[in-house]
């Protein structure tokens, strides 16, 4: 089950006419998708978009209720692939995944369902991981809708905004015959804010409906000569359409006076911080008003040239707000201000940076620009020359103090035991060429293990290391990949394909029983019992299937010893092929999640439980750090103590700390030092634990007097 | 400040008194949690509210931030900004001390607008865990740099309060913001927001109620006490757990020797070794006591004579005017270096009660419940031979075969439960070997390093005092066991093999220290062979 339970969010699912919706944006789309008679919905899940998987799967009861049939499928490509039912049939289906990753894997179904085009509305919502805080490479998704043709809307980001996009996508999608691209960013879908329900739809014709009642059209088939006819198609039919509709429907908006000397051409999702822009100008007020004509595009593919044109009648220049490069739109307007002849200078990237994130000071600084040069009467005056900040103190530069603080593994995180292994295995063998996938055990790239070459793609990691099998070399290459890259493609991509070509390398597989790294979804080797889903197929299996010869099951990540002299085998055994271990042990975030209630109820109801703690003696660690250096865990941390004989902070564990057991293993597996104790308290414990436990504290203790009452004790000694 | 946000004058261009806070967290702190009460604190308020973040990855224990915007409800949605901007934040929420210093990097922080509300509590970052030395950086520069940068600082351990109330830091921050009066809302809204979100509802508000009071200046103290001595963000740089029980770890000893027990004979023989120290000038005393105190305690009065006598010959050397840094360097690192880190040490400092009694504070245990302790062993030949007659113990180390097969009898992980008769007995017999100490081979070899080291030290005194002290010094880098010690043992070496070019130089000891700070920079000491390159090419 996912990390967080949605409960809550399902019930707004719920909502009828008139009721007002309260929640993030993500689940503002999800309510939406059920408001326009969605009768199929698909994706996989990843920021910003899991929330959107995750209340779904949370409301089997609603759903079915509907008769919308929901799949958490198996990548990217799969829940594109599935709107091939709104090919032949009007049935309206939805999918959904973090973009440009997620587009990149779909972009093969995305092509194919674009070139043949579809009957019932199809609308694809891309959670757009753009900028601060993103996890992937830095693209656009605009280039897919461009070199599929599908249409891309990127509404302005507030909840009304957006689920209205929903409900024009699914329309645009079927007066045009083509999939709907439907862009959020990342700040949009975790957005809280509100908007006014509709009645959930059922759909007019569900799959069943449709399964009973088969239809096809050769005429929509991707092969020649129909694929000849599809291209001429988009731009003869299709493309009309939706210009067509876009107008008549007004989706694109205009804000501030008709007229002026310049105006502001931006994406939906720009509209908020561009307005801010404004306001800091004094340009803008509270709710919007501004004195800047604005030409907003909630559609942003395909551009509509006469709208674009209107806007630009009497105006000396326009500024093309775009995030990301290339600069697409900017191009596109400039041909046709040229090719209508026009005098208007359109400027974009010369105000606002080719790349990276529109954030607020980088809008106020490019608008401010602009508008200073092409609009300097706009401005007041103390805006069109502001003096410089004096008056009060420097502030001092604090980049050499402040530590970076990149995202790392968890409180007793399985992987962390096997990095420490794979660690130790290098100071013994010496490096080797470790290639790493997507997930949470990416953070092995970071200190403390700084473990991991390169990262390919989801379920890529083994296949990117397919090169380096050579006969010369005596090393082999060490490479890494997660369960859910291993079941999103990796199975046939890394293993079958390390398999067919013979591939001699060592392929571990981080097995912590969920999608970890987007919010701890189910997948198939998943231990959990899940009422919608069938989970518990062993990896191990899977990989034997696949024809793997040298495979070895790890069934406790923790053990640092086993994981060490298992890794140093598979770096060494004469084997020929592929040499895969499979690491499992449970997402430890899920695991408190799932765990930490039983155990304090079982504790409130008297049962015997253990519960077990790291501790280190201060007294006996000697500041070296060398535990840390093999386990960076947040609650193993450094503390003073308050003795001048001793100069280096020492060892400290935090009550955090949910007694893995790393510390304690990678003291022994790396002989460190004696200074980590496990101390496990017995809750409620049984006659014989008390009778015990007398026994013992009454010889420890005799021995103890025995002792301290011969030689001179101190205080607070 | 709550009339400067309620009377800001609406004007018709402008963000209409929008108020803008942003909360810096470390993934897992609760920022979501936080940023989710001040939305419901502000809606009760009749306000409109917007909050956004950036979830996904970023929250697996890296720094996370999230926006929330708000302005008075006057009948129409204003347009909300999705991220913060710099120069344009009212409220600076930071979980974390350094997340503080990070807000500030990042602009959010400026003089004319924010007030800064943040936790003093350290969390630190994983490169100042990693260095073999003191790799953390300086609270005490972002508190200075905090005061410049912001309207008004609000900074006291809110961790301490959440811990204290079985709570989270968010609870305390909640209750800090509340008590800033930064907001234009009452006490009793936040609480109500708290009541209303149902889960431990009980435990937070009472460490609101502790933020809130800590923000109004009572109940905790907004600076926190600086060690002398040490790094000067030693106390504030607790991790949580050690921040709940800083009380034991700050506890000062009295100057005028601490409290003993122990039999009539051993309490008079001690009484003569500290009046020993009262000979002694002022400026060396407290150090020599607690090295004489940690000596004896590990051994016996004698070793704290020893110690006195090899004390007495720096302080014969010393002077006045250097305000006896010889002899204070000495008092400290003498009692290190004789205090080596063996079996038997370890031993009986796990089977003391003191210890006993820590375990149980640090672990919490309550109630009836009961403790097992597990301790981690991994002996190998050299801690072996270490431990036996000398004669017999070099004996073995000098026949490789012989070694190599007790090490393979020998070497692998022991988990030994100290609560348990055999695995208690097993240690307090070992610690009981105290008593043979001198005799066996780890001793001979400690005394021999001991001597040449302090010798040579001793000996510098003469030509350049200051560098004299910093060979002392230099023992600060022998510590760790195993390989980490053998480790520590090369940096040491490879540091005093700077000495021949750098004698003689005026500024010697400046070098000696920069190689020993050097070394510990990093694990292998890539640092320090850097550092040796440049000294090797002083000369020319």
């Amino acid at each position: 089950m996912a990390e967080r339970s949605f409960a809550k969010e399902v019930e707004k699912l719920r909502l009828g006419d008139g009721e007002e919706f309260a929640g993030e944006g993500i689940l503002a789309i999800t309510k939406a998708l059920l408001q326009c008679g969605v009768g199929y919905v698909g994706g996989y899940q990843g920021a910003p978009i899991s929330h959107l998987m995750d209340v779904l799967a949370d409301a089997q009861d609603i759903l079915g209720e509907l008769g919308v049939h929901f799949e958490a499928s198996a990548s990217e490509a799969t829940a594109t692939a599935m709107l091939a039912a709104s090919v032949h049939y009007p049935i309206r289906g939805a999918a959904t995944f973090k973009s440009t990753v997620g587009t990149n894997v779909a972009s093969d179904a995305l092509a194919n369902l674009a070139s043949g085009g579809v009957t019932g509305g199809a609308l694809i919502i891309v959670g757009e991981d753009y900028g601060e805080g993103s996890s992937i490479m830095q693209e656009r998704s605009h280039a897919f809708a461009m070199k599929s043709q599908v249409w891309l809307l990127d509404p302005r980001p507030n909840l009304p905004s957006i689920v209205q996009a929903v409900e024009h996508g699914f329309e645009l999608s079927e007066v045009s015959n083509t999939p709907v691209m439907l862009q959020v960013r990342i700040r949009c879908c975790h957005v809280h804010g509100k908007f006014i329900a509709k009645d959930n739809k059922r759909p007019s014709m569900t799959v069943a409906d449709a399964l009973e009642n088969p239809r096809r059209d050769t005429g929509r088939i991707v092969l020649p000569p129909a694929s000849f006819l599809h291209e001429k198609e988009k731009v003869a039919k299709r493309w009309p359409a939706a210009v067509d509709y876009i107008r008549r429907n007004r989706i694109n908006e205009f804000f501030g006076p008709d007229a002026g000397s310049v105006g502001i051409v931006m994406q939906g999702g720009m509209y908020n911080a561009v307005i801010r822009a404004l306001q800091r100008l004094g340009l803008a007020d509270a709710y919007g008003e501004t004195d800047v004509p604005l030409y907003v595009l909630n559609a942003v593919y395909p551009l509509i040239d006469d709208e674009f044109l209107t806007f630009c009648e009497g105006k000396d220049s326009v500024l093309v707000v775009e995030e990301g490069q290339p600069n697409y739109m900017e191009q596109a307007f400039a041909a046709m201000l040229h090719k209508a002849g026009r005098g208007t200078r359109l400027v974009g990237k010369e105000y606002l940076p080719v790349a990276g994130e529109y954030t607020g000071q980088v809008m106020l600084d490019g608008l401010g620009a602009f508008l200073r040069a092409e609009a300097p009467q706009l401005l007041s005056a103390e805006i069109r020359a502001p003096n410089k900040m004096g008056g009060g103190e420097e502030i001092p530069d604090l980049s050499k103090v402040v530590p970076g603080r990149p995202p790392g593994f968890c409180v007793g995180c399985p992987e962390r035991p096997i990095f420490a292994a794979t660690k130790l295995v290098e100071q013994e063998l010496g490096k080797h060429h470790i290639a790493s996938d997507i997930g949470c055990h990416l953070f092995s790239i970071m200190p403390p293990f700084e473990l991991g070459a390169t990262t390919m793609g989801y379920g890529l990691g083994p296949a990117s290391a397919s090169a380096f099998n050579s006969p010369e070399a005596k090393r082999r290459s060490i490479s890494f990949v997660g369960d859910g890259g291993f079941w999103h493609n990796g199975l046939t991509s890394s293993i079958g394909n390390a398999v067919f070509n013979k591939n001699d390398g060592v392929i571990v597989v981080v097995d912590n029983f969920y999608s970890a790294a987007t919010g701890g979804q189910d997948i198939l080797s998943s231990r959990a019992n899940n009422r919608t889903k069938s989970t518990q197929h062993p990896i191990t299996k899977a990989i034997e299937g696949m024809g793997v010869k040298w495979l070895r099951h790890i069934d406790r990540t923790y053990d640092v010893g086993k994981m060490q002299a298992t890794l140093k085998e598979a770096l060494t055994t004469e084997e020929k092929g592929p040499k895969v271990i499979v690491a499992s042990s449970e997402c430890m975030l899920n695991r408190q999640r799932r765990e930490k209630p039983l155990v304090n109820q079982a504790i409130k109801d008297g049962a015997r439980v253990v519960k077990p703690k790291f501790g280190v003696d201060e007294d006996i660690c000697t500041g070296d750090h060398a535990c840390m250096r093999l386990s960076g865990c947040p609650s193993l941390s450094v503390k003073s103590l308050d003795d001048p004989l001793r100069d280096d902070p020492v060892a400290s564990i935090d009550q955090n700390c949910v007694g893995c057991g790393n510390c304690g293993e990678v003291a022994d597996a790396a002989v460190l030092c004696p200074s980590f104790y496990r101390a496990d308290v017995v809750h409620n414990p049984s006659g014989w634990d008390r009778f015990l436990d007398r026994m013992r504290s009454a010889v420890i203790g005799f021995l103890q007097r025995r002792r301290e009452r011969r030689r001179l004790v101190f205080a607070n000694a | 400040m709550l009339d400067v946000v309620s009377t800001r004058d609406v004007p018709a261009r402008g963000d209409g008194g929008v108020i803008k806070i942003a909360i810096l967290a470390v993934g897992g702190q609760g920022g979501g949690v936080l940023s989710d009460w001040i939305v419901d604190v502000a809606e009760r308020n009749g306000y409109l509210a917007q909050s956004t973040s950036v979830a996904g990855v970023a929250q697996r224990t890296g720094a996370t931030i999230y926006y929330i915007e708000m302005c008075r409800d006057k009948g129409r949605q204003p347009v909300f900004a999705l991220s913060p901007s710099q120069g344009d934040v009212d409220v600076l929420i930071a979980a974390e001390l350094m997340e503080a210093g990070r807000a500030i990097m990042r602009g959010f922080v400026t003089p004319e607008k924010t007030t800064l509300i943040a936790s003093s509590h350290r969390i630190a970052a994983v490169s100042e865990k990693i260095e073999p030395g003191d790799g953390r950086a300086s609270s005490a520069k972002i508190r200075e740099t905090a005061e410049i940068a912001s309207k008004r600082f609000i900074a006291f351990d809110m961790e301490k309060i959440a811990v204290k109330n079985g709570s989270v830091v968010s609870s305390s921050l909640f209750g800090a913001l509340a008590g800033s009066g930064v907001l234009p809302f009452p006490r009793e809204t936040y609480e109500a927001t708290i009541s209303a979100s149902g889960r431990g509802v009980k435990a937070s508000l009472a460490a609101f109620g502790g933020g809130y009071d800590g923000a109004r200046g009572h109940g905790v103290e907004i600076t926190n006490p600086v060690v002398p001595g040490g790094p000067d963000d030693q106390a504030a740089a607790h991790s949580p757990v050690s921040s709940a029980t800083a009380a034991d770890a700050t506890e000062p000893v009295e100057k005028d020797g601490p409290d003993v027990e122990g039999p009539r004979r051993l309490v008079a023989g001690w009484q003569e070794l500290t009046a020993r120290i009262e000979e002694m000038p002022e400026p060396v005393r407290d150090m020599a006591l607690r090295g004489l105190r940690k000596v004896v305690d590990y051994q016996d009065m004698r070793y704290g004579e020893e110690y006195l006598d090899r004390l007495d010959r720096a302080l014969l050397l010393d002077s006045e005017e250097r305000g006896h840094a010889l002899s204070i360097a000495a008092a400290k690192h003498l009692a290190n270096a004789l205090c080596y880190d063996d079996m038997i040490r370890v031993a009986d400092l796990k089977t003391r009660s003191t210890r006993g009694a820590r375990v149980r504070r640090e672990v919490g245990v309550k109630g009836d419940a009961i403790l097992q302790t597990t301790e981690y062993f991994h002996p190998r030949v050299e801690e072996f031979c270490g431990a036996m007659p000398a004669a017999i113990g070099s004996y073995i180390e000098n026949r490789p075969k012989l070694s190599a097969f007790i090490d393979r009898r020998i070497n692998k992980g022991r988990r030994i439960r100290t609560d348990s008769f055999t695995g208690f007995a097993m240690l307090w017999m070992i610690g009981g070997m105290r008593r043979w100490r001198r005799g066996l081979l780890r001793h001979r070899v400690e005394q021999a390093h001991l001597d040449r080291w302090c010798d040579l030290g001793l000996a510098t005194v003469p030509q350049d005092y200051a560098l004299a002290v910093e060979i002392l010094n230099t023992r600060r880098l022998i510590k760790g066991y195993s390989d980490t010690h053998v480790r520590a043992q090369s940096k040491f070496d490879r540091v005093l093999s700077a000495l021949p070019m750098l004698k003689g130089r005026s500024d010697a000891a400046d070098w000696l220290r920069r190689l020993r700070e050097a070394a510990l920079k990093d694990e292998k000491g890539d640092m320090l062979d850097g550092a040796l390159k440049t000294v090797a090419t002083l000369g020319d």
